[in-house]
């Protein structure tokens, strides 16, 4: 149906000589999915843009190749041209919103098509109902959570009835359940509607099991795709599963949990269970008692009480908005609580002036760009520290060989965030707090900021981490708090508290049982066996 | 036998219907200095806007209107106490004049307030104020969004650009809190200048960033996308417009200044918009774009309207033939006509005649 014939995209920059995409060959079938993987930057948005038209149109650079819908060549249609056969869903669905309510945003696609008010009236009907969201009609968009935006946000293009959905890391914002919801959602439109969807994502742990065909974007330009099962046994990226089975030597490798506990029989019984982690005895560091914090009328947290040692490193969990970024804020002393206290070092952060936080709490933000506003690495590293030198040695700790002339926005997902790390950091605080940091980052980059969670832990450092990131939280954290409607439903050791609920197990859990979390510890049983 | 519901079943009015109603009773409050009149339009819009308002956000900005006009008329009334003096009339208070510098020549400060200067401030704050709380029952009463949507298909493009704008207000004001909390979590510069730039670099990139995507949805949603217009209808309807709008502004410059000939007043005025509407139609036939569920225009709508056109009418008529109704003297209490009472009164007939709004009391 699509297909991309040669495809080489280039940006006419002397700093970046080399192609994105080098003579890329890819055909897309009628009622296909077909997933996009590869590491952060490597180019998957645009070879999704080349498809939508966006680049080089929305991107600058140079496009060669040829692009072909059904024989006849788009290559030079521009975008809205595209529309009736194209739906297109970006990275982040609440920034494409163009109207204001559910039922307006479905119709919109539909109105810029010209379609008769009858056909619109009946789809957006037909839409609300296939994607479970006719509850939602009336509502304001920017009131629903990140999963029901999502699914706003693919109904939007639906209802223009295209034979292709586009969808950019549509699951990388959302918790664990609700990125289930929006991949099951997918597959039904697949297998019921015969609709090709191209869906870039590098958490493949949850897509692979329903892809068709898997395309691997290695980082050199060349694009190659294949069965799933053999193409990810060669893949730079795999899920944790795959990870498995290649440590097991499993052939061919098992794409689903399903599959994979069936290989796993007898395997767990093999393994020596190793030791429980080392908890070593450390000192609190920060504890909350009672805390309330409300937003109007909506009760954000309810008297949660919380504490951090000194050396551990405790993952925060929860849907979207469960309470994880109010009591982020709550503990660091910027948001204002109704009631609770909170100690650090014998202080109450929240009665202390900005810089006397600073000193107690460091915070990472959600959007860690929103702390940088100078040219160069080095301007901000100076800026961070007062001059002190102590940023600029903590990022080359944390990232080392940032060039100090770069400017932040050009630097990597994983760079930006380790320089504003290193900002928060270079004060020193005792208790470190993290906002979903793992948005937007490959397999790769999470284990680098793990590792570093880790060393600060080492270094004696309390450290809350909040995110959906199931499998960062098994590798990096000791403890586990789960919140949900603003109060902590579990709390505990990682091994306990994961293996507890069947939506925040990660994979190696799901295959093998407790208390295996990660493919290295399988893989240290397996050599030691 | 079929219960009936006053106005209808519940359903959300045109707003074009209000906003001719509201715009109505603003023309009548500025026929007029008479405060019972000026009161009472006042009521009259507050009680229709009780009466017919959703709970969405924008109705509730109502209450901030009624304050506004407050402030206004206290305002008009302590600069007549304090730049008033010498105003002729019955003297209050017999308080001393400041004297000014001779450069300040023309105003005084404080001197002997009479009664006159201050029901003159007064008459003139209400008659702003009035003015003031029609515009806010509008906007209470109709949602600008929608106002937006229904402009006619030959402006639908700068429509959906407006709307947009509207949308990125709160948008923007989100950003600004987050970064100005995230910039707290880190030392920096804490000059003015350094606080500022601070603040703004980031905002500016976040939003920069969030058009950009939103551009390219839009596109990929078809936004703009080409009609079937060939390029000699283009340049014709394109023409129509331009000549239109050029007449437009000749005739209300003609109308305005009254030494310019009179030949080019109405009739210019007129030629315009006739050349304007010919080019709207000629661009809106060829639009293929077609809308999701319009607000219909039907009886409660043309009711709605009437009411505000007579309600103007019938300020006019007073204005003109009844003046000392219509601008009454300092020095009596004002007296009020059947005509202007029953004029004034006519405006809330909407909070009976035009149907319940769709979205009472669904939280939102």
């Amino acid at each position: 149906m699509i297909e991309l014939r040669g495809v080489s995209f280039g940006y006419d920059d002397p700093d970046r000589p080399e192609l994105v995409l080098d003579g890329v060959d890819l055909t897309i079938e009628e009622g296909e999915l077909v997933v996009v993987s590869g590491p952060t930057g490597v180019g998957k948005s645009t070879l999704l843009g080349v498809v939508t038209g966006l680049v080089p149109r929305f991107s600058g650079g140079r496009l060669i190749g040829d692009l072909l819908l059904d024989g006849r060549s788009i290559v030079h249609t521009a975008p809205r041209d595209r529309a009736h056969v194209l739906g297109y869903v970006g990275q982040d669905p609440a920034a494409g919103f163009v109207t204001d309510t559910v039922e307006e945003e479905l119709a919109y696609g539909m109105e810029q098509l010209g379609l008769p008010p009858e056909t619109m009236r009946r789809r957006v009907e037909e839409t609300l109902d296939l994607l479970g969201i006719a509850d939602l009609r009336a509502r304001d968009l920017r009131t629903l959570s990140g999963g029901q935006q999502q699914r706003v946000a693919i109904g939007s293009v639906l209802t223009m009835h295209p034979r292709l959905l586009v969808l950019d890391e549509p699951t990388s914002a959302l918790d664990p359940t609700a990125a289930e919801d929006v991949l099951a959602t997918l597959t039904r439109l697949v297998h019921d509607l015969g609709l090709s969807v191209l869906l870039a994502e590098h958490r493949l742990e949850r897509v692979v099991p329903f892809a068709d065909r898997l395309c691997v974007l290695p980082g050199d330009g060349r694009l190659l795709a294949g069965d799933p099962a053999e193409l990810l046994a060669s893949s730079p990226v795999v899920p944790p599963i795959i990870e498995l089975g290649r440590a097991a030597g499993w052939r061919p490798l098992p794409l689903s949990v399903r599959d994979a506990r069936r290989r796993a029989r007898g395997l767990a019984e093999r393994l020596v269970v190793p030791p429980p982690r080392a908890r070593p005895q450390t000192s609190t560091a920060l504890v909350a008692r009672g805390l309330t914090v409300a937003h109007g009328r909506t009760v954000a947290l309810r008297e949660v009480d919380l504490e951090l040692l000194g050396g551990r490193v405790t993952g925060l969990m929860g849907r979207n908005g469960a309470g994880k970024s109010s009591l982020l804020w709550a503990l660091q002393g910027t948001g204002r609580r109704r009631s609770g206290s909170v100690l650090v070092a014998g202080e109450d952060p929240g009665s202390l002036d900005a810089a006397g936080r600073r000193g107690l709490v460091g915070l990472l933000p959600q959007t860690a760009a929103d702390l940088l506003y100078l040219e160069t690495v080095d301007a901000e590293c100076a800026a961070g520290d007062d001059g002190t030198g102590a940023a600029r040695a903590l990022l080359e700790r944390l990232a080392p060989g940032i060039p100090g002339d770069a400017h932040p926005r050009d630097l990597s997902e994983g760079q930006r965030l380790a320089l504003a790390l290193s900002l928060v950091l270079a004060t020193r605080p005792p208790v470190l707090l993290l906002d979903e940091p793992t948005r937007g980052l490959d397999y790769a980059a999470k284990h680098v900021l793990a590792d570093i969670l880790r060393d600060l832990a080492v270094q004696g450092h309390a450290v809350l981490v909040a995110t959906h990131d199931v499998e960062f939280v098994a590798r990096a954290a000791d403890e586990v708090v789960v919140l949900a409607e603003g109060e902590v439903v579990s709390a505990g050791p990682v091994q306990r508290v994961l293996a507890e609920s069947p939506s925040f197990a990660p994979q190696v859990t799901k295959v093998l049982g407790p208390p295996w979390l990660l493919v290295d510890e399988v893989v240290t049983a397996l050599e030691s066996a | 036998m079929t219960a009936s519901v006053p106005g209808g079943l519940p359903r959300d009015l045109h707003p074009v219907a209000w906003w001719v109603w509201a715009i109505g009773l603003a023309a009548a409050a500025s026929f007029t200095t008479n405060p019972w009149l000026l009161l009472m339009l006042v009521g009259v819009a507050a009680l229709v806007v009780a009466a017919r308002r959703s709970d969405q956000p924008w109705a509730r900005a109502f209450r901030l209107y009624l304050w506004v006009g407050l402030a206004i008329v206290v305002l008009r009334v302590l600069f007549r106490l304090l730049f008033g003096g010498s105003y002729p009339g019955t003297v209050l208070v017999d308080l001393p004049t400041v004297p000014l510098p001779s450069w300040v020549a023309g105003v005084t400060l404080l001197g002997p307030v009479t009664r006159e200067s201050l029901l003159a401030g007064l008459y003139d704050g209400l008659r702003l104020a009035a003015i003031v709380v029609c515009i806010g029952a509008a906007n209470a009463l109709a949602n600008p969004k929608r106002l937006l949507r229904s402009v006619p298909p030959a402006l639908y493009e700068i429509g959906t650009a407006m709307v947009v704008a509207v949308s990125v207000l709160p948008q923007f004001a989100d950003s600004v809190r987050r970064v100005r909390a995230a910039q707290a979590l880190r030392a920096g510069a804490t000059g003015r200048i350094g606080r500022l730039r601070r603040l703004l670099v980031p905002v500016l990139e976040d939003a920069l960033e969030r058009s950009l995507a939103l551009a390219a949805g839009m596109d990929a949603r078809g936004y703009g996308r080409a009609g079937a217009a060939t390029p000699a209808q283009r340049r014709t309807t394109g023409a129509l417009m331009l000549v239109g709008l050029c007449g437009v502004c000749v005739g209300v410059y003609a109308v305005l200044d009254s030494t310019a000939p009179r030949w080019l007043a109405l009739p210019m005025l007129a030629a315009g918009l006739l050349l304007a509407v010919a080019g709207m139609v000629s661009a809106g036939r060829r639009v293929e774009r077609t809308r999701y569920r319009p607000d219909p225009w039907s009886l409660p709508e043309m009711g709605v309207a009437a009411v505000g056109v007579l309600v103007a009418v019938t300020a006019w008529w007073v204005s003109e033939h009844q003046m000392l109704i219509a601008y009454p003297d300092l020095s009596v209490l004002p007296q009020v006509s059947l005509l202007a009472l029953v004029g004034v009164l006519a405006g809330l007939l909407p909070a009976v005649a035009s149907p319940r709004p769709a979205h009472l009391g669904v939280a939102a």
